[in-house]
């Protein structure tokens, strides 16, 4: 919320005085009005200030054409073209003075400013802190806020620098530790002046520590912060030491910019929730069953291909969910069979740590990634204006992290290309496209949309016969009781053929949709970036919901049809076959789909261009292979390994392909709005969709009898219940556990409700910010209003000026002119 | 690059962490590359704060601001004296308002400062104009040129004087959410 801003042309000597003040305080050399300057430390003994009182002679000597650089107002004089009448005017002396000490122009320039400026702040940071309802919010968001900025028009506050250099001292050394570094960093100071703030004011809060008597225990609190800060810059450093592929990154921006790179940072975003993954379960799950083995079945040979199939050999390990114990595991005590002889009791319930570690895995995972996403979306929320597209083209288009001298070149042409054909845009009248052109270009769209819907629901049901008779093929397969390795191994391989179809469906389609995209004319190229993220998303989310049937509905259902003893590891298993087939076709795409297409496109076709690195396809893949391994948690706890193994190769290959083979991209691409799209999509479809399943699985579906920690229960959920009913019995004082389980987490009006109040909250909270995109289009206005005042009033002045001018010195400067004219 | 205490005091790098947005290991890194750009010139022990500036040509011809076809007025932005040469205090300035945690509106007022090429205070048509040149080179005749910079003009002024004062820029550049991500430079 902004504070509107009054601007008080006030006529009083003692502020025109003081205001005088700041231009002459600053040490910059301001090229157009050095004349302006050098006149006002003359001028400055004369106190009287109004128009007419001005010296004839300091106007005459100082002719108007003579001030180099003043704008365009010079520029009109000579000219006399046509323009606005409010430009025209040349000011006099006495109006350029008085413009060039108005607040507004002064904020950001002089030292004074700022220094008084970043005193508000402060203030109003302590106001904050001290838990006054303070009026106007300091948002952090895109838009600045400009609500520091007040004008001081009482002239008692009016102060010199070294007395405004004081008061912030004073209110830096007012706030926590926290606030102060924050607002000394934010400082558009050089840094021996921040450097000097900070002395002063650690100074002053030093001495006025050692001036009181402290108490010893306070004294160990401030020992203690001060140990705190110590701890937090080491891990800081820490952090910043262990930036993974920093280099790596730098390389690939330098020469690919910003686009190219969002790709890569997503890419290790993606890791770390990985990683995360990884360290909760495996210390939660795999390292207490690890150390506490159950029986172990017959060994099974190890041939090469369990490798690819997941089965076999792995079946019965620590990979997959069969492998985990169902009872508490407790410590053995040597050879003793005295419990108490041994030190203290230590056991772990492992279905209930099973259960509860997949939840707060995938409940910290949602919250991490809700959090990300609104901080990215806060980042690149725009208000909606369609004008001033080619100022912000021009200012903020150019990537300064691009340091290749060809990249840099190619940049260089994309910025002015979009330029002309902005200004062309503008330029030129909307052409009004015939009723028959724009009837043709609506047909062909929606003869590409059909053709794209038509093969996503064909390739749809080609998976789901293709599963169906897989499935037939293995209960045959199954029945037909050979045990010779031959016919394992083929039963092994007949696994792979699922996998190997629908990665090749996601890798041969979305460039079928490529294709047909080609034929279809869009208003603008991110219209077409979308409607192709869009296309490739709808296929993905139905061959996935199509397996999730298959797994779920089919294999689930009916284990015994296919003689599985587990159908949770079964099911794990081919979500590790489908995860790693998609990082082989993966890198076969990379393989074919660059590095031989630029061999051929440059030794065949002659071109001179290599192909350009399609980001929104390849976080597409990404997004797809995190849902996999998302959905793959619960059966196989070790599957985040994989992942973070694979993510891991695949940066390096990308990273070298990109190098090799591919081209800077030569449409525009927002990298920022792309960002939180792509943040969006990993957190909508991608997680909802893979916790709405483990959900279902674990709400609904029958674990296995004979395998896991759920087995024997009706549902995996039930083990939080038996164990609440457990507590309960165990110790009365635990009753109100059972009651709240009852109640709260089994009734569904509950969840009813609390999804209500959430759903309304978020109304209001789109309410309030439709609220503020209104209030801002108020202000706006507001400020164009005040601009028009401001004309209004600077005209009056002048022609106020003019008239009291005498004829003669008016004759005398026309002269003057003329001369310098000529 | 030394140990810590050879170069600088523990205090002088809690002050620079205080003050900018780098940590201590990178304080020193960004020592080392400065003393890379002049080894004889630049003292390896900075203990006593010694008074030495690099000249904008050394500084300028660093990899990350050689093609920047706006280094030079970057390098002078963060000068102390105007005309381009940095002190060490400077230069970690410099990269700390470009470096990816530099909050928006601290970024918003260099990078005013580093487009208006006249250090007049304020982005006038001539500045606009100096900066569609940079970015564009020789792809635009001048009077297209000219014509870009009269839009952007008119686009931007808000209050009608034809200039853009430091609010302008920043009202303009709080509606483009590339900016954060684009005005950046890895060191």
């Amino acid at each position: 919320m902004m504070a509107a801003r009054s601007v008080s042309f006030d006529a009083d000597a003692h502020f025109m005085e003081a205001g005088m003040e700041s231009p002459l305080d600053e040490d910059r050399v301001h090229d157009s009005f050095t004349q302006l300057i050098e006149e006002q430390s003359q001028d400055l003994n004369n106190q009287a200030m109004e128009m007419s009182s001005l010296d004839l002679e300091d106007e005459t000597r100082d002719d108007v054409p003579s001030l180099s650089g003043a704008g365009s107002c010079v520029g009109v004089c000579e000219d006399g073209g046509d323009t606005d009448p409010l430009m025209e005017p040349c000011w006099s002396t006495a109006t350029l003075r008085v413009l060039s000490s108005m607040p507004s122009r002064t904020i950001g320039r002089s030292r004074g400013a700022i220094l008084s400026q970043y005193y508000n702040r402060t203030m109003q940071l302590c106001r904050r802190r001290q838990s006054r309802p303070a009026v106007h919010s300091f948002s952090r968001s895109a838009r600045p806020s400009i609500c520091g900025y007040r004008v001081e028009t009482d002239p008692a506050n009016f102060d010199r620098e070294e007395n405004k250099r004081e008061r912030l001292v004073n209110n830096l050394q007012s706030l926590s530790e926290s606030d102060r570094v924050r607002m000394l960093k934010a400082i558009p100071l050089n840094l021996a002046e921040k450097q000097e703030l900070r002395r002063l004011a650690l100074n002053k809060t030093d001495r006025s520590l050692s001036r009181s008597e402290i108490p010893c225990c306070s004294q160990l609190k401030y020992y203690i912060i001060i140990a705190f800060r110590q701890s937090w810059y080491v891990w800081l450093s820490f952090l910043s030491s262990l930036q993974l592929w920093q280099t790596a990154l730098k390389t690939v921006s330098g020469r690919f910019g910003t686009g190219v790179l969002s790709y890569f940072v997503f890419l290790r975003t993606l890791l770390f929730f990985n990683f995360f993954l990884l360290l909760v379960l495996g210390l939660f799950l795999v390292v207490p069953q690890a150390v506490r083995p159950p029986t172990p079945l017959s060994s099974v040979h190890f041939y090469g291909l369990e490798l690819l199939t997941g089965a076999g050999y792995f079946t019965d390990s620590l990979m997959y969910y069969g492998y985990y114990s169902n009872y508490t595991l407790t410590k053995t005590c040597g050879n003793t069979n005295d419990q108490s002889s041994c030190g203290f009791h230590l056991s772990y319930n492992m279905p209930l740590a099973y259960f509860f570690t997949i939840g707060m895995a995938f409940f910290i995972t949602c919250i991490i990634l809700v959090y990300s996403m609104s901080k990215s979306f806060g980042q690149s929320f725009r208000v909606d204006r369609s004008k001033g597209l080619l100022a912000m083209k021009v200012f903020c288009s150019w990537d300064f992290k691009v340091t290749k001298k060809s990249s840099v070149r190619l940049q260089s042409e994309n910025i002015s290309t979009q330029l002309k054909e902005l200004v062309a845009e503008v330029n030129r009248k909307e052409v009004k496209s015939s009723w028959l052109q724009r009837l043709a270009t609506v047909c062909i769209q929606i003869l590409a949309w059909t053709i794209c819907i038509g093969s996503t629901a064909a390739c749809t049901c080609a998976i789901y016969y293709f599963s169906e008779h897989m499935h037939k093929d293995l209960q045959v397969r199954v029945r037909s009781s050979s045990n010779t390795t031959e016919s394992l191994l083929l039963k092994e391989a007949s696994l792979l053929a699922l996998p190997v179809a629908v990665s090749s469906i996601n890798l041969l389609i979305p460039g079928f949709f490529n294709t047909v995209a080609w034929m279809e004319e869009y208003d603008s190229p991110s219209k077409r970036n979308y409607v192709a993220i869009f296309r490739n998303l709808m296929l993905k989310v139905s061959v996935l919901g199509v397996l999730c049937y298959h797994w779920l509905g089919r294999v689930a259902a009916d284990p015994g049809s296919v003689s599985l003893k587990c159908w949770e590891s079964f099911v794990g298993q081919e979500l590790y076959r489908f995860l790693l087939m998609d990082f082989i076709f993966t890198m076969l795409n990379t393989f074919f789909g660059e590095f031989l297409w630029r061999l051929f496109s440059q030794k065949v076709l002659k071109k001179e261009r290599k192909p350009v690195f399609d980001i929104a396809r390849n976080v597409l893949e990404l997004i797809y292979g995190q849902t996999l391994a998302w959905l793959g948690v619960l059966f196989t706890p070790l599957l985040p390994v994989v992942q973070v193994i694979k993510l891991l190769f695949l940066f390096y290959m990308k990273k070298t392909s990109l190098m090799m083979n591919c081209q800077a991209p030569r449409k525009p691409w927002r990298a920022s709005q792309m960002t939180t799209f792509f943040i969006t999509l990993l957190c909508f479809p991608s997680f909802l969709g893979a916790a709405v399943c483990v959900t279902y699985t674990m709400w609904t579906i029958k674990p296995s009898d004979s395998c896991g920690p759920f087995r024997g229960l009706n549902t995996m959920f039930q083990s939080g219940k038996i164990w609440v009913e457990q507590l309960a019995k165990n110790d009365q004082k635990f009753s109100w556990l059972l009651l709240a389980h009852k109640y709260l987490v089994e009734n569904p009006f509950f969840l009813f409700l609390a999804a209500g109040i959430f759903l309304i909250v978020i109304y209001f909270h789109s309410q309030v910010v439709d609220g503020q995109r209104k209030i801002i289009e108020l202000l706006q206005e507001q400020i164009e209003n005040e601009g028009e005042d401001k004309k209004f009033l600077i005209t009056r002045l002048q022609d106020i000026h003019e008239q009291k001018r005498p004829l003669s010195s008016r004759r005398i400067r026309g002269a003057s002119e003329e001369s310098s004219f000529s | 690059m030394g140990s810590k205490h050879t170069t600088f005091r523990d205090d002088q790098l809690d002050e620079y962490q205080d003050c900018t947005f780098f940590t201590s290991k990178e304080i020193l890194r960004l020592h080392g590359r400065f003393r890379d750009l002049a080894p004889n010139i630049v003292p390896m022990d900075y203990t006593n704060n010694p008074d030495i500036t690099l000249p904008s040509s050394v500084i300028t011809a660093m990899p990350e601001l050689k093609e920047n076809p706006f280094r030079h007025s970057i390098v002078e932005a963060f000068s102390e004296d105007g005309k381009g040469n940095l002190s060490f205090n400077d230069f970690v300035d410099m990269f700390s308002v470009l470096s990816e945690m530099a909050p928006l509106d601290l970024k918003i007022i260099y990078a005013f400062k580093i487009y208006d090429f006249n250090r007049d205070g304020f982005l006038c048509e001539k500045d606009v104009e100096e900066t569609v040149h940079r970015l564009t080179g020789e792809e635009l005749r001048p009077e297209e040129r000219r014509l870009v910079s009269q839009r952007v003009m008119e686009e931007a002024d808000l209050d009608g004087d034809w200039k853009l004062s430091l609010i302008d820029f920043e009202n303009m550049i709080s509606k483009a959410p590339d900016f954060i991500s684009t005005f950046h430079v890895r060191i």
